[in-house]
């Protein structure tokens, strides 16, 4: 793997009026790895996605993809680079069928460019390759499910299609956002293998995730935020060994907790 | 006391079997599927044959005008989320640029109306522009404001003819080429538009509507695709007001009248929000109602108020959602 980090964080500051939510928070992602962003509620994790993909302006700092900057850019042009985000609410278009909501990414200027016919383009058919994708993300082919409308879909099935939704801008970064969270036991055991399978196609994660012990499953390293500072970086067993991560987040009953399960 | 009965709702066997496409088997089958199309669209062609006088006549023409007013709320509301009020503001910019291109430049009804058709839409959509990245409410109060000010702007300034207005336009060679040419620009649009909001470009608009920030997370650029239904919508007010100057001769403020804004409005409410054709239905009985109220003078508001009111109160859900329910599903009794 090449150092270059393909996306590196400089200094971003985010202000909401005197409340200061980041505070020159600093980090590097590298091609292909997995990294967990982890911290106390309110500590900042969904503003550092929602400044990092244009969906709110930062007030200070810089974000460059690739060596490009990007800061300040519009949520779609960084969409459009293939930097692409999960909602923690999941964001469905709840009138519409599963397959039909990914006929709208797929209808993007980026799928088009980027995925040929498989992105539904000139010879594609945006419905089938929509099913395609969400096959590959566990919905059932051959099953309704696909056919069912957003709204009736439960919620483990409206967090895979926020990913797929993702997939189908053929991604180079996806942010999760709590991709777990919500999830029965099962759903969550089955989605590991999924964020597994999304990194070895190549595609670099940022998730955000309160469920630690699937985190750190799959995480090659983690970034805790408190306050909106970082308060550390390193890989899983770097974080829990630590005292200053404990004290800021866990409390000691709870890590020795998830010690015992990882 | 304890319900013992509900009403059970079963879908037509065609709408089972398929859901969304349909695989026809017989003749029974296309027909259960063509017949309301055909129903309506004949229906349409046959009125002004039926119509019995003069007057009623030229009432079709005035219907289909407020027809594409409807259509185009309905279009902008319900399938991209954007409110717009502004009907006065589309025919008063359509019918001031077909009266300008007829009078100065002597330009032909055969080529006014399209030229004014996509340069007003062009207008329209301009200045519409600055407010199509906000969400909420401020995208209605422009549209409100642009007939008012413009109105107001001819009146003060005293141009293109002040409140006279630009007398002396051409009208259509003869009623029955302005009747067929209104019905049949009217059955177009309409089934191009039914059309468009299934195509994929129609899914990001409605998209747009359900879910926003999803559709910039997909990397689209929202404003620019709001900006092409605001196009689309305001070619449609455009088109109305164009026609409207070649069926009065005539362009003055009363165009920016804001009975272009609410009357579509009531209309969509009474035939059937989201449905296209409902709209236009709610114009065919809403604009003959106040014809025929045109007697009791300013009496008629109150009975037109009286009518929307009772269907807002007993049919709130408009006569298009009500008939494709009563049309789609069987309906029976059944004990709980």
């Amino acid at each position: 793997m090449t150092r270059e980090p393909i996306l590196e964080v400089k200094e971003l500051t985010k202000a909401f009026g005197g409340i200061m939510a980041l505070h020159r928070v600093s980090f590097n992602v590298y091609e292909g790895e997995i990294v967990g962003i982890i911290g106390p509620n309110g500590s900042g994790k969904t503003t550092l996605i929602n400044c990092i993909t244009g969906f709110i302006k930062l007030s200070s700092g810089k974000v460059l993809f690739r060596g490009k900057d990007i800061t300040g850019k519009a949520a779609h042009k960084i969409a459009d680079m293939g930097i692409t985000r999960t909602f923690q609410i999941m964001r469905p278009y709840y009138t519409l069928p599963a397959y039909k909501n990914l006929v709208i990414p797929l209808f993007s200027p980026r799928a088009r460019r980027t995925g040929g016919w498989r992105g539904g383009g000139k010879l594609g058919d945006r419905n089938t390759v929509g099913i395609d994708i969400l096959e590959e993300i566990g919905f059932e082919r051959d099953s309704f499910v696909p056919y069912k409308l957003a709204s009736t879909l439960p919620t483990g099935y409206l967090k895979r299609l926020e990913l797929a939704r993702c997939l189908a801008l053929r991604p180079e970064i996806i942010f999760c956002d709590e991709v777990f969270s919500g999830l029965s036991m099962s759903e969550i055991a089955s989605m590991v293998p999924l964020i597994e399978r999304l990194q070895m196609d190549g595609i670099t994660l940022v998730m955000i995730e309160h469920r630690l012990r699937e985190l750190f499953r799959v995480a090659n390293r983690v970034m805790v935020l408190n306050f909106g500072e970082k308060l550390m970086e390193g890989s899983a067993e770097e974080i829990m060994a630590s005292e200053e991560v404990k004290e800021a987040y866990f409390g000691s009953e709870e890590v020795e907790e998830v010690m015992s399960h990882a | 006391m304890a319900q013992t009965r509900r009403k059970e709702r079963l879908d037509r066997g065609i709408r089972v079997r398929t859901d969304g496409l349909y695989a026809l088997m017989s003749w029974r089958e296309l027909s259960y599927l063509t017949l309301p199309r055909v129903v309506l669209i004949f229906g349409v062609l046959a009125l002004p044959f039926v119509m019995p006088s003069m007057y009623w006549q030229r009432v079709i023409s005035i219907v289909c005008i407020y027809s594409f007013l409807a259509i185009s709320f309905d279009l902008l509301a319900h399938f991209v989320g954007l409110v717009s009020l502004g009907g006065a503001f589309f025919v008063g910019v359509g019918s001031y640029l077909a009266a300008i291109l007829n009078t100065s430049l002597g330009l032909p009804v055969a080529l006014t109306i399209p030229i004014s058709t996509v340069l007003g839409a062009t207008i329209c959509t301009a200045l519409l522009l600055p407010c199509l990245p906000l969400r909420g409410v401020y995208f209605a109060i422009v549209t409100l404001m642009y007939p008012l000010a413009l109105a107001r702007v001819i009146e003060a300034l005293n141009i293109l003819g002040g409140t006279d207005g630009i007398m002396g336009v051409a009208s259509f060679p003869s009623r029955w080429v302005e009747q067929y040419f209104m019905i049949g620009a009217l059955l177009l649009f309409l089934f191009a538009i039914r059309r468009l909001v299934n195509l994929d470009l129609g899914l990001v608009l409605r998209a747009v509507k359900d879910n926003d920030q999803a559709v910039r997370a997909s990397g689209m650029n929202v404003t620019f695709y709001k900006a092409i239904a605001v196009f689309i919508a305001s070619a449609m007010g455009c088109l109305a007001g164009a026609s409207l100057v070649h069926i009065y001769m005539w362009a003055g403020i009363s165009q920016f009248a804001l009975d272009f804004s609410i009357l579509p409005i009531a209309a969509t409410v009474i035939g059937g929000a989201g449905t296209l054709t409902g709209p236009l239905l709610g114009c065919f009985i809403l604009v003959p109602i106040s014809e025929l109220l045109r007697a009791f003078g300013t009496l008629r508001i109150v009975f037109y108020s009286l009518i929307l009111v009772g269907f807002i109160v007993f049919r709130s859900e408009g006569i298009m959602v009500y008939a494709q329910r009563k049309y789609h599903q069987f309906e029976r009794w059944v004990k709980v």
